[in-house]
């Protein structure tokens, strides 16, 4: 679960990882209230929304008085921010943030995600602030300077000299920085952080150093433990459609085809989804009803491919471990008496009783039901009735 | 011949009385697992599906003389689960339990290095020596006895790839589905060398996904150590790029994680790479009967 900028300085705040002032505004008189509060002759209108790059895309002005800070929240609020991790189709800002100037003397990144080969924490710092850090990576990745923190023992004084000698901070900002990156370190650690990134981390002209941007992510596994950081969920951020069949334990995410799929598992999802692509064919969507397909989560998938109007049929692969793959057949028939499957369903069930579910099928003689004997098959038979065969 | 279990590898199932470890116990003694015991707090000294329940891990091993242990622990206590394991000198934990959090899951790997136990998952189907020895959730019908052994990280992927090698006619030394958590047990590397070394095993079926490096890392292997043919697949070539927010995890690796990167440093490394999971079986008769 990712959250918003605002939400993870009120984090960083508790954790005594220094970020300018600022309160979040829903509406414009809000936004010049806040400004208010702050004083001060200059504030940055900041567009909350779960994406990078705001600052290129507009999403990101500075006020110099409060009639600027008016305009610009009317011009910010309601626009659809376009960034390079947006996609085309944007993302509609419906909240800004009003924070305070900072007099920034240099900018810096710092960053911390799981290191999945070392199993354990790595600390990312670089000189390249407010640059996107995936360039820099791609084209100097000897610019990135990566520290592991092994959790036995712990972020200690020496991966913080590590860094800092890495960045070429001069001598009198060196322990500064050491308690910056020791408390972020405990931020990633105490809330089951799955990335955290500070970019730009400012430098200012006295020398301390000031989270100017706070982006973190957060370990879905462990929100059950953290019901502050839970209830920081923005669902307007979230797919709606994705949103409604996580609600039914269903996995689901659009894509551009006319093949609509429901696989049991997430490997055996995408590998439906590449042999449609293997034969010609083009995948409607990924959907993974996962372990205990039944007639109500079948129906549940089958209501949620076909608000995809380009889908024109569906593929249905389901390996039946423990879950018997009669059960599931039934469930099929079933679930086409709850919706209305107005395109040719192809059906492929193989793994436990896979025989008796053929009879089932054939025997219930639905006519936009297709049995297939195998994976292939199945994907052959899909792309073909899609373009009308 | 097989890897890691076979016919006389003692188990005990932690969390062994509760709905998902019970039902999965109970087809794994069926298949003719040596379930030796359970444990479950708070119920020692009873007796469920014919076998003793102790209150930890050291008295089921002092008593049953374990080795292995299945795990179903709830998320929530997994953790702790595969730490108390290791400290109890089991030497192979294989968990099942799907949705730990990361940060445990970490923990507690590292604890088991240090003991020296070997560990499985989490969030996989777990392992089978085919006709001997089931410890997981997999189907155990579709494998059949036979030379191939298969790694994959995705549970349905593991049946279909198996069963696929067994409708050519081929059969199933071991199968492990290592599952696809950001931190995992044995992966790739480790298994292929076993594999290598086992003499039964003729030819390795290798199924990855997209994200991380494992696969990378196992083509370098593969080039250097395995002189066996290995057939791989690569799950979610047509995946649409991580909406994820943040690409960081990508920049430490210093990998995309795509499909197509993958593929291209296993077939540089001398494995036999199909573009759809329906052609694994085809390629091993193939590999196999030149």
């Amino acid at each position: 679960m990712n959250i918003h900028e605002y939400q993870a300085k009120e984090i960083f705040k508790k954790y005594n990882v220094p970020t300018p002032n600022g309160y979040v505004a829903f509406t414009v008189e809000e936004a010049v209230e806040n400004a208010k509060k702050l004083g001060g002759s200059i504030w940055v209108v900041k567009a909350q929304i779960h994406a990078g790059g705001r600052g290129l895309g507009g999403g990101v002005k500075l006020a110099r008085s409060l009639d600027e800070v008016k305009t610009l929240a009317n011009e910010i609020l309601g626009m659809t921010l376009v960034t390079h991790q947006t996609g085309p189709a944007g993302k509609l800002v419906q909240k800004v943030y009003i924070e305070e100037g900072a007099d920034i003397a240099d900018e810096l990144y710092l960053g911390i995600v799981l290191d999945r080969a070392r199993e354990m924490p790595v600390i990312m710092a670089s000189r390249e602030g407010g640059m996107e850090i995936e360039k820099v990576a791609a084209e100097a990745p000897e610019k990135i300077i990566k520290v592991a923190v092994d959790p036995f023992i712990g972020f200690q004084a020496f991966h913080g000299r590590e860094l800092a000698y890495g960045l070429g901070l001069a001598k009198e900002e060196i322990s500064s920085f050491i308690k910056f990156a020791a408390a972020l370190y405990k931020v990633y650690m105490e809330n089951d952080a799955e990335m955290i990134e500070i970019n730009p981390l400012v430098k200012t002209k006295s020398g301390a150093f000031i989270a100017l941007d706070g982006k973190m992510g957060f370990d879905d596994n462990a929100l059950f433990r953290h019901p502050d950081i839970e209830a920081m969920r923005d669902e307007s951020e979230e797919n709606p459609i994705e949103r409604e069949a996580s609600g039914f334990g269903l996995s689901y995410v659009k894509l551009d085809g006319n093949v609509g799929c429901m696989v049991n598992g997430a490997g055996l999802a995408m590998g439906t989804m590449d042999t449609i692509n293997h034969v010609g064919g083009t995948p409607a969507n990924f959907l993974d009803v996962g372990g205990g397909a039944n007639a109500q989560t079948v129906a549940k998938g089958f209501e949620i491919i076909l608000k995809d109007p380009n889908v024109k049929s569906i593929f249905v692969n389901i390996f039946g471990g423990i879950v018997r793959c009669d059960r599931i057949a039934n469930g099929i028939l079933e679930a086409t008496k709850l919706v209305d499957v107005h395109v040719p369903v192809i059906v492929r069930l193989d793994g436990t009783n896979a025989k008796e579910a053929a009879e089932i099928l054939k025997n219930a003689n639905i006519k936009n039901i297709i049995t297939a004997s195998d994976l292939n098959d199945g994907a052959i038979k899909a792309v073909a009735a899609a373009k009308g065969n | 011949m097989s890897i890691l279990i076979d016919k006389n590898t003692k188990v005990i199932v932690q969390g062994f009385t509760g709905k998902e470890g019970s039902f999965h116990a109970e087809q794994c003694l069926a298949y003719g697992t040596k379930i030796v015991g359970g444990v479950t707090p708070g119920k020692g000294g009873t007796e469920h599906l014919g076998q003793p329940v102790f209150d930890t891990v050291r008295e089921a091993v002092v008593a049953t003389g374990a080795t292995v242990s299945m795990v179903f622990v709830p998320p929530a206590f997994v953790g702790d689960a595969v730490l108390e394991a290791a400290d109890a000198g089991i030497e192979l934990a294989v968990i099942i339990t799907e949705g730990s959090p990361v940060r445990d899951m970490q923990r507690a790997k590292a604890y088991a290095v240090k003991k020296g136990m070997k560990t499985i998952g989490p969030n996989c189907p777990g392992i089978i020596t085919a006709e001997e020895c089931k410890i997981g959730i997999m189907p155990g019908s579709i494998f059949k006895k036979g030379n191939i052994g298969l790694i994959s990280k995705s549970g349905t992927l593991t049946y279909e790839g198996a069963n696929q090698v067994c409708n050519e006619g081929f059969g199933i030394t071991t199968a492990v589905g290592i599952g696809g958590d950001p931190i995992i047990g044995l992966s790739y590397i480790q298994l292929l060398g076993m594999f290598e070394a086992d003499p039964e095993t003729e030819a390795i079926v290798m199924i990855g996904e997209i994200g991380g490096d494992l696969e990378i890392q196992a083509a370098k292997y593969i080039k250097e150590h395995i002189k066996k043919p290995v057939v791989a697949f690569i799950a979610g070539q047509s995946a649409p790029k991580g909406k994820r927010m943040g690409h960081a995890g990508a920049i430490v690796s210093g990998s995309a994680g795509t499909a197509a990167e993958k593929m291209e440093a296993l077939s540089n490394a001398g494995v036999h790479v199909v573009k759809s999971p329906a052609e694994i079986g085809t390629k091993i008769a193939e590999v196999l009967k030149k």
